[in-house]
């Protein structure tokens, strides 16, 4: 069922997205666009010492890629550079492979139905990867344009 | 019930039309298949898979080469195809119909084949706000190669054309107005003949993109008066990867080949080539053959059911989904031209098109999400994506139906 995709976590995340807004401060963004579907996503992130302080997000997208945005952010607050890139590879697992959800996902496993959606991967997994090319930049200023 | 309506008032028996389509006997999730992505591709009647089957189970051999048996029957069920479609757009000559993959190919070949030759730096091609990007890719790289400029006619907000506007695009630098016959993502209709006529005084050739017109209504290039008018089969119950490019044949046989290879030859020496007369100078290499006779029984299908009884059936459908559309909430029509084929693009207030289609899927029914292959007409209205429920004669108001309610439960779930 239809459900399974769309579970009450996700339609809240959705409806009410968490973080959704630029970021004063920020050191670390990145910029996500999915051409098959016009997403466009900011990532905003304040890392010290290796830690990720603050994230937060600003962007267009459907409920899925909307409330992994949203979750994504709340589950990044606190973490390592490398807790936060082995979170993103488990989370990446989830959704590709038929291996059982990693046990430190938390919140995240409710994105499991996306698997059964091949289309729908992308939008679930465009936060994450913005992540990634926000982790692997260098410490600088966001320019605002 | 609806489908009985439909019957009583224009005739149209659309319970025995959908027997012709096997696809549409199954389920999908569970649920009886709404097909409503007809703008991207039809479905096909038993007679266009019994030609195909019957050309690789009988007849199966390589056309325009061998004296033998097989190789005659494979090239005169191919050719018969020919004179078919001349007979379907009201073509002068059978000559003057190239037969191609699909309606980008065959713009592609004007482009790059007429384009080469005659576009120079400083001339200008038109074409529309509302043009599928395979109308405006192969101008833009051939303006990009000559230094020639693209010039785009506006839309107003229903998804008309300014024709205003485009009267004051034409000049003397016009070489080529390039515009949709009926447009993918709005359905609109455009007024061809007065586009044409005014491109001619211009001095200016004409190339129509006929993809989602052919299959909804009666097409007539010498009416029309087109230089250029292509197609697809597949989006007229025919298969994928065969389509037609008809030309005026003073213009085609002036233009230099497009692809070399066998068939397009006359002579081949390492000195030189001539080449062949029309249409194989456009036609290298071993076509679509299958596909080929597979047009041709969907171009008699399409006779069969008559294309006046479609389109006065589909413009019901058109009315019918139109109010049905408007009645749930917060949804609103891209593309409101007074002049519409059957396609109902919209957007859900605070609802993404993926969300839609992926929830309407769940339900059996199937639509379009996205851009549609016209990111400028999202751009125009202002959208990243619309849902598109594009409908065919086969489609009832029963399936109409469905999709209101598969949309009013779309609404439960994420307002």
């Amino acid at each position: 069922m239809v459900d399974d995709l769309y579970q009450e976590l996700i339609l809240d995340h959705s409806k009410r997205p968490r973080n959704c807004h630029p970021m004063e401060g920020a050191n670390r963004h990145a910029e996500g666009f999915n051409p098959l579907c016009g997403d466009k996503l900011q990532l905003y992130l304040n890392v010290e010492n290796g830690i990720v302080r603050d994230a937060s997000f600003m962007g267009s997208g459907c409920a899925i890629s909307t409330a992994s945005a949203s979750l994504m952010t709340e589950s990044l607050k606190g973490k390592t550079r490398e807790e936060a890139i082995r979170l993103l590879d488990k989370f990446h697992d989830l959704l590709t492979t038929d291996t059982p959800a990693a046990k430190d996902l938390g919140k995240l496993v409710v994105f499991c139905g996306v698997r059964d959606y091949p289309a729908r991967v992308k939008c679930a997994t465009l936060a994450w990867h913005t992540l990634r090319s926000a982790l692997e930049g260098v410490d600088a200023p966001v320019t605002t344009e | 019930m609806s489908t009985l309506v439909s019957t009583v008032q224009t005739g149209f028996e659309v319970d025995k039309v959908r027997e012709d389509f096997p696809v549409l006997k199954q389920k999908v999730h569970g649920k009886p298949l709404v097909y409503l992505d007809n703008a991207a591709t039809a479905q096909k009647p038993l007679a266009v898979i019994a030609a195909i089957r019957k050309f690789y189970e009988v007849d199966c051999a390589n056309i325009h080469r061998g004296v033998h048996e097989l190789s005659q029957r494979s090239t005169a069920a191919y050719e018969q195809t020919r004179i078919k479609v001349k007979q379907f757009v009201n073509a002068r000559a059978k000559n003057e119909l190239i037969f191609v993959r699909g309606s980008t190919e065959g713009i592609n070949l004007v482009a790059s084949s007429w384009g080469r030759k005659c576009v120079k730096t400083g001339d200008e091609i038109v074409v529309s706000a509302m043009e599928h990007h395979s109308n405006i890719v192969p101008w833009q790289m051939l303006c990009e190669e000559k230094g020639a400029r693209l010039r785009v006619i506006p839309i107003d907000d229903r998804g008309e054309l300014l024709m205003e506007e485009y009267v004051k695009l034409l000049g003397p630098r016009t070489r080529m107005v390039a515009v949709t016959h009926v447009s993918n993502a709005l359905g609109t209709v455009n007024p061809v003949r007065e586009i044409v006529e005014l491109a001619h005084k211009a001095g200016a050739l004409t190339l129509i993109d006929g993809a989602q017109a052919a299959p909804h209504m009666k097409v007539d290039v010498q009416a029309l008066d087109a230089d250029f008018y292509a197609f697809s089969g597949h989006k007229m119950f025919g298969p994928t990867g065969i389509g037609v490019l008809f030309g005026k044949a003073k213009l085609l046989n002036a233009m230099p080949p497009y692809q070399g290879g066998g068939d397009m030859i006359r002579t081949v020496t390492f000195e030189k080539t001539t080449y062949n007369e029309l249409p194989y100078k456009f036609e290298a290499g071993t076509p679509n053959i299958a596909g080929g006779i597979g047009l041709g029984a969907a171009v008699d299908y399409v006779n069969r059911v008559g294309l006046d009884k479609i389109a006065a059936y589909e413009h019901e459908l058109l009315i019918y989904g139109t109010a049905a559309l408007l009645q749930v909430p917060g949804l609103r029509l891209i593309g409101t031209a007074r002049e519409k084929a059957a396609v109902l693009s919209f957007v859900m207030e605070g609802i993404h098109p993926h969300d839609i289609g992926t929830v309407l899927d769940r339900m059996g029914i199937a639509v379009r999400t996205g851009h549609h292959c016209a990111q400028p007409v999202m751009d125009r209205f202002g959208v990243p994506a619309t849902t598109r429920a594009s409908l065919a004669f086969y489609n009832t108001m029963a399936e109409i139906d469905a999709l209101a309610a598969g949309l009013r439960k779309v609404k439960e779930m994420f307002a």
